[in-house]
C-alpha cells in the first residue's frame, strides 16, 4: 500500500483553515449515535475524550492507571511551548514551527508542525480558562522562560510541574464529561488488541486488570494515545508501567511503525547507582542554564575520585576538562540535548566517568553561586564581601531557582549539591518514532488513529524542549476532534457496532490464547530478567552512538532473547486475578519484537540525525569533525514499517519528506 | 543491610488479610524502598510464590499511586517525599520494617498493598473542574490579569498528586486536605468563581458519601502530605461552603 | 442552610461554634470566681445576680446547657462516624510523627470533662436548684448572710475534691490547647491569622485552667 500523507494543497500557513472549512462534519443529533474509544489518558488522550464527548460523542477512555491524572504526562517537568509573543522577542507561528522543524534536524512533516505551531496559542487561552494556575509576573499576566535550542522566551510553565498541571486541566475537562455521562471511564483497563471488521477499526479488546477479565468494547473509531516506548531500554525516565503493547498491537494489525530509531537521551539524569536499579530521574534541562558540565582532566584523578581518596571540590580550574565548553564554544552548556548527551558518552568510554559505575560527570554549580552571589553584593551594596557571603548570597538565588530539584536530587543521591558539583548521565527519555498517521492523525487502518507521543509526526529526529505537551495538547484539543469528523460523517447510519462478530470472537481468543500460554509456562526466570537483558543490548548498541556492527548483533541478540523468554518466562499468579507479572509479561513480549524493528531501522537509517547517531556517518574532516553528518540527498523520508511476521521481515515504505517553506541545513552548534 | 519486613497479604478485596513476615538481605542503603521490593519480589518469584502487588508507577514522586504505609507512616519515615522517593538510607542494618496498605474504609484493599481510591475521582467529577468548552475559542490567556499571588498560592494547592496519604495518615480517614486543595485552587482563581457556590457543595456532598470521617484538625495530614498541601485550604474550603450556604 | 449541617464540614462549624459559646461562657465564669480571691462580698453579690436574674437564668442558662450538650453529643456522634470511616485499623500506627497528643485524644480529654461536669453540677448546681426551685428560698440568704462564698469554700475542704478538679482542669487545658486554634480552623480562619490565633490558643488553654486550680487550692489551703 503507497503511504499518503493527505497533506492539503495550498500555502502552508492557509492548509489548516481551508481544510477545516472543508471537511465533513457530523449533524450534532448524529453525533451521540457514534461511539469512540480513546486508549490512554495523558495529555493527548485525556484532551481528546474530553472534547469528543464535548462535541457529542460518546467515549469510552481506557487508562491502565487508577486514575487519568497518573498518566506519565504528569512527570514534564519544564514548560509548554506557544507562539504567542507575550515577551515582544520576535516569536510568531512561523518561527515555532522553523525551530520545531530545524532542532528534529529535518526529518519531519512541515504541515504537520506548522499546524502544531498555529493551534499552540490556543492551548494557553484554553488551559488558562479551566483554570490551569501558570507562573505569572507581578502584573498578573504570563511569565515565559527560555529553553534550549531556541532564540526567544516561548514556554510557559507551572513551578517545575507543568506537565501535571495541563494533565489535570485535561482530566478536569474529562471529569466534566463523565459527570454528563459522555465519557465512560474505565481505569485499570488495558487494551489487548484492536479489533477490524471490514477493514476498519470497530473495537477492542482489553483486560480489566482488577479481575482479569477479558473484556470486548465496540466503537466506530478508535483512538489510541498511549504514548512512547522508551521502556524498551529498560531503564527509562518512563513511567515503569509505560509500554509500547497497544502500538505494537496495531502495528501487528496493519498500522505501519515510523522511525522507531529515533529516541531522545537527555543528558541531564541522575546516574545510575546499581544493578537493582529500577528508573531514572530527570533533572530538567533548565539546570544547563547554571550548571557547567566537566570530568577530570587527568585519569589518575578519576581513579582517586572513585576510589574516594579525592573530592571533585579538591581538583583546581586546569584539571578539570569542561568537555562541551571545548568542544563547542558558541553554545557551550547548552548544546541541544542530542549533543551534550553524546559528548558525555564519548568521556565516560574513555574512561573519564565519575562514579563508581564509570557511568557520571558533574555538573557544577559553584560558579553560578559565585557569580550569582557578587551580582547580589552589589545590589545590596555590600562593599568587600567575603567568600563566605558571596557563597549564601549566591546559593539563595540558586536556591530560588532550583530549589525543588536539588532537593530531589538529594534525596536520591543523599549528597548536597550546593557543596558538590551533582553527578548526571544521559537516559532515554522521548521517542520521536511512533505510529506512522496521515496528516488527519490516522493510521494505514481506516478508523484507527494515533496521537500524542505514541505517533510519529511532528518532532523529527530530536523534539525540542517544551514541546511534547504542546504536541499532545494540540492533538487531542485541537486537532483530532475535527478530523476524526471527515471519518465519522460515513458512519452515522452504521449503527452500534455489536461485539458478537466473528472479528471479535477471534480477537479475544488470541488475547487469551496468550494470557493463559504466560500463567502456564513453567519457566525459570522472570520477566524482568528478560526486560534487563533486552534494554542491555538496546543500551549498549542501539543508544546514544549506533553503527552497523552493533546494530547487526542486536537483530540477532534480541531474537535470541526473544526465543528464550517465550520458552522460559515464568509468571506467578493466575490469569484472573490482579497480576502485575502478567501485565509485564505482555508488554515485555511486545517490546522484544519492537526491540528488534528498532535496531533494523537503525540500520537502514546510514544517516546520522536528531537521536539517532551513525557512526559510519560524522564529518570526517574541518571544524565539524566528528559531528553527526545528515544525509539529506538518500534519506529525506520517513521510514514506515509494515509488520510481516517476524520484525526482520518488516517491510520498508517511505514517505518521501518535502521542504517548501524551509531551507534544509546542516546543525552547528560550533 | 539485612530487613525483616512485615507485610500485609490479602489475595483479593473479599479475602481476610494477614501480616505475613519476609526476610531480605544484601540491600543497599542508596536502592529506593520500592527497589527493595522488587527485590524482594524477584526473590518470591525464583521461590515460586506469588510477588507482592503494590501501585506504582512514575517513581520520581509526582503520579501519587505509590501507597504504603510504613512503619505507622503514610510513605515512611521521611518528609515531603513519596514511597517512591523514600531510600535505604533511612533505615539501619536488621531492622523490622512494617508495611501495609493505606487504610481507610472508602479506600478498600484490592489486593495485598493496593487500595481502590476512585472515591477521590468520583470527588472531582461532582465539581473538580471549571465549565469550558474545549474548543480554544476563549479569551485570550493574557485578558484577565490575575494576581502572582493567588496564581501562585492556586498552584501551590493544585500540586496535589491526590495519593491518599492524607486520608490514610488521619485518625479520622478524612479527605478534607485533598477536597480542600482542589476547592481552593479554583477558588482563588477568577475562572472558577462562576460555579464556586455549586462545586464547593457538591464535591462535600460527594465527599461525605463516600464515607470519609470529618476533619478534627489534627494537622496529620499536611505533615505526611508528599507535596506540603497547605491546612489553610482546608479552612478555605470551610469559608467557602459557609459562603455557599448563605447565599 | 439544613444541608450545610448535615454536611461534614457544617457539623465542624456547629463543634466550632458550640465550642466558642463555651469558651465564652469560661471567662464569664472564672470572672465571678476570681472575685472571691480578694472579695467575698463582691463574689456574693456577682453569684446572686446569677442565681436570680430571671434573664440568665431563664434565657441564658437553657442556652449553656444545650450547648454543652449539644457539644458533647456532637463529639460523640462525630467520634462514631470517624470510627466508621477508618475500616481496618493498622497494625503499626505512628500518629506520634505527625500530630500532637492532644489532637488525637480529644474524646478523651473530653470524657474526662464530661465526667468532672457531672461531679460538678452535684456539687453545685443541684443543690442550688434544689434551694430555689423546689424549696423555693430564692433569696440567697443562710443566716443573715449570702450562702454563696461559704457554699464554695466548704466543697474545697476535701482534698480529694480539690485533686479531682486539679486533674480535670488539666485535661481541660489540653482539650483548649487543641480545641481554641481548632475551632477557628473550623470556622476558616484566614493563613494571616493563623500564628496570632495559635499564640491567644496558648495563652488561653493555659491562663483559663490554671486560674481555676488556682481558685480551688487557695481556698482549700486558706479556710
Amino acid at each position: 500500500m503507497a503511504l499518503d500523507s493527505k497533506v492539503p494543497k495550498g500555502p502552508i500557513q492557509d492548509k489548516w483553515t481551508d481544510y477545516k472549512n472543508k471537511i465533513n462534519l457530523v449533524n450534532p443529533a448524529n453525533k451521540r449515535h457514534i461511539d469512540v474509544i480513546v486508549v490512554g489518558t495523558g495529555l493527548a488522550g485525556g484532551s481528546a475524550a474530553a472534547t469528543l464527548a464535548e462535541l457529542g460523542y460518546n467515549v469510552k477512555a481506557f487508562a491502565y492507571q487508577d486514575s487519568p491524572r497518573r498518566a506519565h504526562s504528569i512527570a514534564a517537568q519544564g514548560g509548554i511551548n506557544a507562539a504567542k509573543n507575550y515577551q515582544g522577542d520576535g516569536d510568531s507561528t512561523y518561527r515555532l514551527f522553523y525551530d520545531t522543524v530545524k532542532g528534529g534536524d529535518y526529518r519531519s512533516r512541515e504541515a504537520n508542525v506548522y499546524r502544531l505551531a498555529e493551534v499552540s496559542a490556543n492551548i494557553i487561552d484554553q488551559c488558562v480558562a479551566q483554570g490551569v494556575p501558570f507562573a505569572r509576573d507581578y502584573g498578573g499576566l504570563l511569565d515565559n522562560r527560555s529553553f534550549g535550542g531556541v532564540l526567544v522566551s516561548r514556554t510557559f510553565y507551572a513551578k517545575g510541574q507543568t506537565g501535571q498541571q495541563l494533565l489535570l486541566g485535561a482530566y478536569s475537562a474529562m471529569n466534566r464529561q463523565i459527570a454528563r455521562g459522555k465519557i465512560e471511564m474505565f481505569n485499570r483497563h488495558e487494551m489487548l488488541d484492536v479489533v477490524k471488521v471490514d477493514g476498519k477499526a470497530r473495537g477492542i479488546i482489553a483486560r480489566n486488570l482488577i479481575t482479569g477479565e477479558i473484556e470486548r468494547h465496540s466503537a466506530h473509531a478508535v483512538v489510541v494515545a498511549t504514548g512512547g516506548y522508551g521502556n524498551v531500554y529498560f531503564l527509562s525516565t518512563n513511567a515503569m508501567g509505560s509500554n509500547v503493547t497497544a502500538a505494537w498491537k496495531i502495528h501487528k494489525k496493519g498500522a505501519y511503525f515510523a522511525n522507531p530509531c529515533y529516541t531522545q537521551i537527555h543528558p541531564t539524569c541522575i546516574p545510575r547507582s546499581g544493578d537493582y536499579q529500577s528508573k531514572l530521574t530527570l533533572m530538567s534541562e533548565s539546570l544547563r542554564n547554571d550548571g557547567r558540565i566537566w570530568v577530570p582532566k587527568n585519569i589518575e584523578d578519576v581513579k582517586a575520585i572513585r576510589e574516594g581518596r579525592k573530592k571533585p571540590t579538591d581538583l583546581s580550574e586546569d584539571e578539570r576538562d569542561y568537555y562541551l565548553e571545548r568542544r563547542y564554544p558558541a553554545f557551550g552548556n547548552l548544546v541541544p540535548r542530542d549533543v551534550a548527551s553524546r559528548a558525555a558518552k564519548e568521556r565516560c568510554d574513555a574512561g573519564y566517568g565519575v562514579n563508581a559505575t564509570g557511568e557520571a560527570v558533574y555538573l557544577d554549580f559553584a560558579a553560578a553561586i559565585e557569580r550569582y552571589g557578587k551580582e547580589q553584593a552589589k545590589i545590596h551594596n555590600i562593599s568587600n564581601p567575603s567568600d563566605a557571603k558571596i557563597y549564601e548570597l549566591g546559593q539563595k538565588i540558586v536556591e530560588a531557582k532550583y530549589g525543588n530539584l536539588f532537593q530531589m536530587y538529594e534525596k536520591i543521591v543523599d549528597q548536597d549539591p550546593y557543596k558538590t558539583p551533582m553527578m548526571i548521565y544521559p537516559a532515554v527519555h522521548y521517542t520521536m518514532g511512533g505510529v506512522w498517521v496521515d496528516y488527519n492523525l490516522m493510521t494505514t487502518v481506516p478508523g484507527l488513529y494515533c496521537i500524542g507521543e505514541a505517533n510519529f509526526s511532528d518532532h523529527g529526529a530530536n523534539r525540542l524542549g517544551a514541546s511534547a505537551l504542546m504536541q499532545g495538547l494540540a492533538d487531542g484539543y485541537f486537532v483530532l476532534p475535527y478530523t476524526i469528523g471527515d471519518y465519522l460523517a460515513d458512519d452515522i447510519r452504521t449503527g452500534k457496532i455489536p461485539t458478537d462478530s466473528k472479528e471479535f470472537d477471534e480477537a479475544e481468543k488470541e488475547v487469551k490464547d496468550r494470557i493463559d500460554f504466560f500463567v502456564n509456562n513453567n519457566g525459570t526466570k522472570s520477566v524482568d530478567y528478560f526486560h534487563k537483558k533486552l534494554g542491555k543490548v538496546m543500551w549498549d548498541k542501539c543508544g546514544m552512538s549506533r553503527n552497523e556492527k552493533g546494530l547487526k548483533e542486536a537483530m540477532v541478540e534480541i531474537k535470541a532473547i526473544r526465543e528464550e523468554f517465550w520458552k522460559d518466562v515464568s509468571v506467578p499468579g493466575g490469569a484472573n486475578e490482579m497480576n502485575p507479572e502478567l501485565e509485564k509479561a505482555g508488554r515485555v513480549a511486545d517490546f522484544l519484537e519492537l526491540g528488534e524493528l528498532f535496531a533494523k531501522d537503525a540500520l537502514t537509517r546510514e544517516e546520522s540525525c536528531g537521536g539517532h547517531f551513525r557512526e559510519e556517518s560524522a564529518e570526517e574532516d574541518g571544524p565539524q569533525k566528528g559531528e553527526a553528518k545528515r544525509n539529506d540527498k538518500d534519506f529525506a523520508f520517513v521510514s514506515a514499517w509494515e509488520y510481516k511476521g517476524e520484525p526482520a521481515d518488516a517491510v520498508l515504505h517511505k514517505e518521501e519528506l518535502e521542504f517548501k517553506d524551509i531551507e534544509l541545513k546542516q546543525r552547528s552548534y560550533k | 543491610m539485612n530487613l525483616t519486613l512485615k507485610i500485609w497479604r490479602q489475595k483479593d478485596s473479599n479475602a481476610k488479610g494477614q501480616m505475613v513476615d519476609y526476610k531480605v538481605t544484601d540491600i543497599s542503603e542508596h536502592m529506593s524502598f520500592l527497589e527493595m521490593m522488587d527485590v524482594l519480589n524477584e526473590q518470591l518469584i525464583a521461590e515460586g510464590e506469588e510477588p507482592i502487588a503494590f501501585d506504582h508507577d512514575c517513581r520520581e514522586g509526582i503520579c501519587g499511586m505509590c501507597s504504603m504505609y510504613i512503619n505507622g507512616e503514610a510513605h515512611g519515615p521521611d518528609r515531603g517525599i513519596t514511597t517512591c522517593q523514600l531510600h535505604m538510607r533511612m533505615f539501619n542494618d536488621g531492622d523490622t520494617i512494617t508495611i501495609e496498605p493505606f487504610r481507610a474504609a472508602a479506600f478498600p484493599v484490592i489486593k495485598d498493598l493496593v487500595v481502590d481510591r476512585t472515591a477521590f475521582e468520583r470527588i472531582q467529577q461532582a465539581g473538580g473542574y471549571i465549565s469550558v468548552n474545549t474548543s480554544g475559542n476563549t479569551q485570550d490567556a493574557n485578558a484577565l490579569p490575575i494576581s502572582k499571588h493567588a496564581a501562585d498560592e492556586a498552584m501551590d494547592a493544585a500540586t496535589c498528586i491526590g495519593c491518599g496519604a492524607c486520608v490514610a495518615t488521619c485518625k479520622n480517614s478524612s479527605a478534607m486536605l485533598f477536597v480542600g486543595a482542589k476547592v481552593s485552587q479554583y477558588a482563588l482563581l477568577p475562572q472558577g468563581q462562576v460555579e464556586a457556590a455549586d462545586r464547593v457543595q457538591n464535591m462535600v456532598a460527594q465527599m461525605d458519601l463516600e464515607g470519609f470521617g470529618n476533619c478534627t484538625n489534627t494537622g496529620a495530614c499536611e505533615i505526611e502530605c508528599p507535596k506540603g498541601i497547605s491546612l489553610d485550604n482546608i479552612a478555605r474550603m470551610n469559608r467557602e461552603l459557609m459562603k455557599a450556604a448563605i447565599k | 442552610m439544613s444541608g450545610f449541617f448535615k454536611s461534614s464540614i457544617g457539623r465542624k462549624v456547629a463543634m466550632a461554634l458550640s465550642a466558642f459559646f463555651l469558651m465564652f461562657f469560661l471567662i464569664i465564669h472564672l470572672a465571678v470566681n476570681i472575685t472571691s480571691l480578694f472579695s467575698e462580698d463582691l463574689f456574693n453579690e456577682l453569684s446572686h445576680f446569677m442565681g436570680t436574674n430571671p434573664l440568665v437564668q431563664f434565657a441564658l442558662q437553657p442556652v449553656l446547657i444545650f450547648g454543652v450538650v449539644f457539644h458533647f453529643v456532637m463529639g460523640f456522634v462525630l467520634e462514631l462516624k470517624n470510627k466508621k470511616a477508618n475500616g481496618t485499623s493498622y497494625a503499626k500506627n505512628n500518629g506520634a510523627a505527625n500530630s500532637t497528643w492532644m489532637s488525637r485524644n480529644m474524646i478523651y480529654s473530653g470524657l474526662v470533662i464530661l465526667a468532672f461536669i457531672v461531679l460538678h453540677f452535684i456539687d453545685f448546681w443541684i443543690p442550688e436548684l434544689n434551694t430555689k426551685y423546689v424549696l423555693g428560698d430564692m433569696s440567697g440568704m443562710h443566716d443573715g448572710d449570702y450562702r454563696y462564698f461559704h457554699e464554695m469554700v466548704e466543697k474545697f475542704h476535701n482534698p480529694l475534691r480539690v485533686g479531682a478538679y486539679v486533674v480535670s482542669f488539666v485535661l481541660l487545658g489540653l482539650h483548649l490547647a487543641h480545641g481554641f486554634t481548632s475551632a477557628f480552623q473550623s470556622m476558616g480562619a484566614t493563613a494571616g491569622r493563623k500564628k496570632t490565633l495559635q499564640q491567644i490558643g496558648k495563652a488561653y488553654s493555659i491562663i483559663i485552667p490554671l486560674a481555676f486550680i488556682i481558685i480551688a487550692i487557695f481556698h482549700h489551703f486558706n479556710h
